[in-house]
């Protein structure tokens, strides 16, 4: 048996051994274990696979041991990451420092920053959150004006960032901001990490049209921050934003692969909410859900389509440029359409008087608005599609 | 599910494309079109394509075809449509040679079908009566008497129904379903009519006058070709979406070439961002209808898929096709401004073959309406 093999079979056999039997089911929302200074385990099932996994050091298994990795080949990871798929089991923590800084850091950060920072993200003592949109820079993200002023051995920093996830419940924050203020844009930018509980940064959640949030916005009042925490070279900030932004698709993927989908069918519930259509309205109601539903399987076919022919090698990213916008416009256009379909029963708001269905496709109508604005608008989206896909020219 | 062409696909997509675009370029079909000939298409194109083995693609090797599969019309029809190519392909081969080989007896298969794969006869199927398509409303009857049958009533949008050789008719009457009967172009009370439609192509008007057929004109048992037109039909549903498909990505290619050079207040237009979302939207939309057709393909050849499953694939692969094509010729006229509603652009004859290929066998409302009723009612 070569190593590769013997490592599978180690592994699967670990991981028989050590994963509770709970812990291969798909994750309710509310289940998510977050890395943290104090982290709140749903049950005990959860804690123990939780420190056995960090004790293997497999939180960031391809991580170089040095900082707490497991030090893993990208071919043994693949292993791994094909046996955890294997047996369903559930990601032992959500971090986003891993995912998304944790990387950036590997490939920019210093030796002492190396190990001060992912040492702690590969036991999984720190929650981390992004911050990087403004209230004056959202789509044009480059605009942001949060600044970190030079005071010698340190930066002051002051103004606000928003929609920052999970902002009152995170630990630190990789944050960009503006160290010159005369150069143009994209180049008088930095990045650094900073304590959340550093005096003068203070969290406000957000409410949303559909209800409670994890969006907070965090305020910067002349905030210290030593300028041992600048990741990087100074005013290199939007490189490394840049790079920081593939990793999130990467990890928006892995969140979504273990998570239970909140999707809902939409042509059982056509039957269930209009099992009989008549009249010319119904009808054409009917008619515009059944095309709802052929538009979302054409979605889901491209979505194989893609992984198909990537498989095979083939260009894919002009597909990959379509699949956010897709998706997001089709989930809204999906609940326009329940809503006509369910009338009144898609409008409760107080809980009792409507199923948690029903309540459930009413937030999830509120909340289809936010998914088409953030994470790059649909109309970026048409202007990434228009000039990199397209080659349509610039303006002048 | 396989999404993708193979590499067999891709070099048969790449003769296609190469002996299209040398003999059947989009000006060859204005000229046809100008030269009003009664076929619509050139027969010497259609001897040399089935030279190349196209007509025995979908049949098995035992009936004189290539066991290739239907995933590999894709590539033709693909090709057929970017080149704006007429050729009986889809009916003589498609429809009627899967009639012949799912319906047929082996002398019937024998006498025609062998006929249909070496070009020597071309056959045409004689569906539709009303002014869109649906199976379900058929009426000519067929009238059962001691030498056989005698068949009365009108079929209309017969598919290259001008100078074929025999007609494949759909009847009721023989039995409690829909039955098939082969009937040869000169039997007496039969007359073909030429329906010129926008697309300058072959489509007909068939009058039945109490045509008397023998026993052995009839496909199966009477009443019993209901499940085997589903089928054929769906093929050339599928390969109407692939043509459909082929045309889209050749008039999409074209209106981006204008937005590139077409220069208005004296910048390109295709800087304005009204266009460029618009143009942003149609390459979406080009996209999802690309895998749906692709998944309509590889249904037609997948075994394991129920009936229903299939059908539904090939109505998807229909709709999308349909209701992206004409969006993309719609917008296509209109970027192109005022030259795009003159003749002499081939953007015009885009529309027209996409307006008729959306309407055969099935328009997007008749898809959406059928995809619906083959949900699985709970599921």
């Amino acid at each position: 048996m070569n190593a590769i093999d013997q490592f599978r079979e180690q592994t699967r056999s670990w991981l028989e051994a050590n994963c509770p039997p709970s812990q291969r089911k798909a994750i309710p929302e509310g289940e998510l274990v977050w890395g943290a200074n104090e982290v709140e385990f749903p049950d005990a099932d959860a804690r123990l696979w939780f420190e056995r996994m960090r004790d293997k050091g497999w939180f960031c298994p391809d991580w170089p041991q040095a900082y707490g990795g497991a030090g893993l080949s990208e071919e043994y990871n693949a292993v791994l990451e094909s046996e955890l798929r294997r047996l369903k089991c559930r990601p032992p923590q959500i971090n986003l420092g891993i995912w998304m800084l944790g990387p950036v850091l590997l490939e920019f950060g210093t030796e002492e920053q190396k190990k001060n920072l992912l040492t702690p993200m590969t036991r999984g003592e720190v929650r981390w959150c992004q911050g990087f949109s403004e209230p004056n820079a959202g789509s044009d993200l480059a605009s942001l004006k949060t600044s970190a002023r030079d005071a010698g051995d340190h930066f002051v920093v002051d103004g606000s960032k928003i929609w920052t996830s999970y902002g009152d419940k995170s630990d630190w924050m990789y944050a960009l901001v503006r160290t010159d203020p005369a150069a143009s844009k994209h180049t008088g930018i930095s990045l650094i990490v900073l304590d959340m509980k550093s005096p003068g940064v203070s969290v406000a959640p957000i409410d949303l049209i559909s209800g409670k949030s994890a969006f907070c916005q965090v305020f910067f009042d002349s905030v210290k921050v030593p300028k041992s925490q600048l990741i990087g070279p100074l005013h290199g900030g939007w490189n490394l934003a840049k790079r920081l932004l593939q990793h999130e698709r990467k990890a928006m993927s892995k969140f979504g692969e273990f998570s239970l989908p909140t999707h809902f069918h939409l042509l059982p519930l056509v039957n269930e909410y209009l099992p009989e259509p008549s009249g010319q309205g119904e009808l054409a109601l009917a008619a515009r859900a059944v095309a709802c539903a052929m538009n979302e399987q054409s979605y889901n076919l491209t979505v194989q389509r893609m992984g198909q022919e990537a498989r095979a090698g083939q260009d894919v990213s002009g597909l990959m440029s379509i699949m956010k916008l897709v998706h997001t416009e089709q989930e809204r256009d999906k609940f326009e359409v329940l809503l006509d379909v369910m009338g009144y029963h898609a409008l409760g708001w107080d809980k009792g008087a409507f199923s948690p269905q029903e309540q459930a496709i009413t937030r999830g109508w509120l909340n289809s608005f936010a998914l088409t604005i953030s994470g790059g608008a649909s109309e970026i989206q048409l202007n990434v599609i228009a000039k990199r896909v397209l080659g349509l020219p610039d303006v002048k | 599910m396989n999404l993708v062409y193979s590499e067999d696909h891709r070099l048969l997509a790449d003769s296609a494309r190469e002996f299209l675009a040398a003999r059947s370029p989009v000006s060859r079909q204005r000229a046809l079109r100008d030269e009003g000939g009664v076929n619509g298409f050139d027969p010497q194109l259609w001897q040399d394509a089935v030279a190349l083995g196209w007509s025995a693609i979908p049949f098995p090797e035992n009936l004189g075809g290539l066991d290739f599969g239907c995933m590999g019309l894709g590539p033709i029809f693909e090709s057929i449509g970017s080149n704006l190519s007429a050729s009986p392909l889809l009916s003589s081969v498609v429809l009627s040679g899967s009639l012949l080989h799912l319906q047929g007896n082996a002398g019937q298969q024998d006498r025609w079908l062998s006929a249909s794969i070496s070009g020597e006869r071309r056959l045409a199927l004689a569906l539709d009566e009303g002014s869109r398509h649906n199976p379900a409303n058929v009426a000519l009857q067929a009238v059962p008497n001691a030498n056989g049958y005698s068949l009365s009533g009108n079929k209309y949008f017969v598919i290259d129904g001008v100078g074929a050789d025999a007609y494949l008719v759909v009847a009721k009457g023989a039995g409690a379903g829909l039955s098939l009967f082969l009937v040869a172009a000169d039997a007496p009370g039969l007359s073909v009519q030429a329906l010129p439609l926008i697309d300058s192509r072959n489509h007909a008007r068939l009058q039945l006058d109490q045509v008397q057929v023998g026993h052995d004109a009839l496909l199966g048992e009477p009443g019993s070709a209901g499940p085997a037109l589903e089928i054929a039909l769906d093929r050339g549903r599928v390969c109407l979406a692939g043509e459909m498909l082929g045309m889209a990505e050749k008039l999409f290619a074209m209106t981006l070439d204008y937005l590139k050079t077409r220069v208005q207040f004296d910048v390109k237009i295709g800087s304005f961002q009204s266009l460029q979302h618009r143009s942003a939207e149609l390459y979406v939309q080009i996209q999802l209808a690309r895998s749906a057709v692709m998944a309509g393909l590889a249904a037609l050849d997948d075994s394991r898929l129920s009936a229903a499953e299939r059908q539904r694939f090939a109505s998807l692969a229909k709709w999308k096709a349909g209701q992206m094509a004409l969006n993309v010729a719609n917008e296509a006229v209109q970027m192109h401004g005022g030259i795009g509603v003159t003749d002499e652009l081939d953007v015009g004859l885009f529309l027209k073959r996409i307006r008729v290929a959306q309407a055969s066998l099935g328009d997007a409302d008749y898809h959406c309406e059928r995809y619906a009723d083959l949900m699985p009612a709970h599921a």
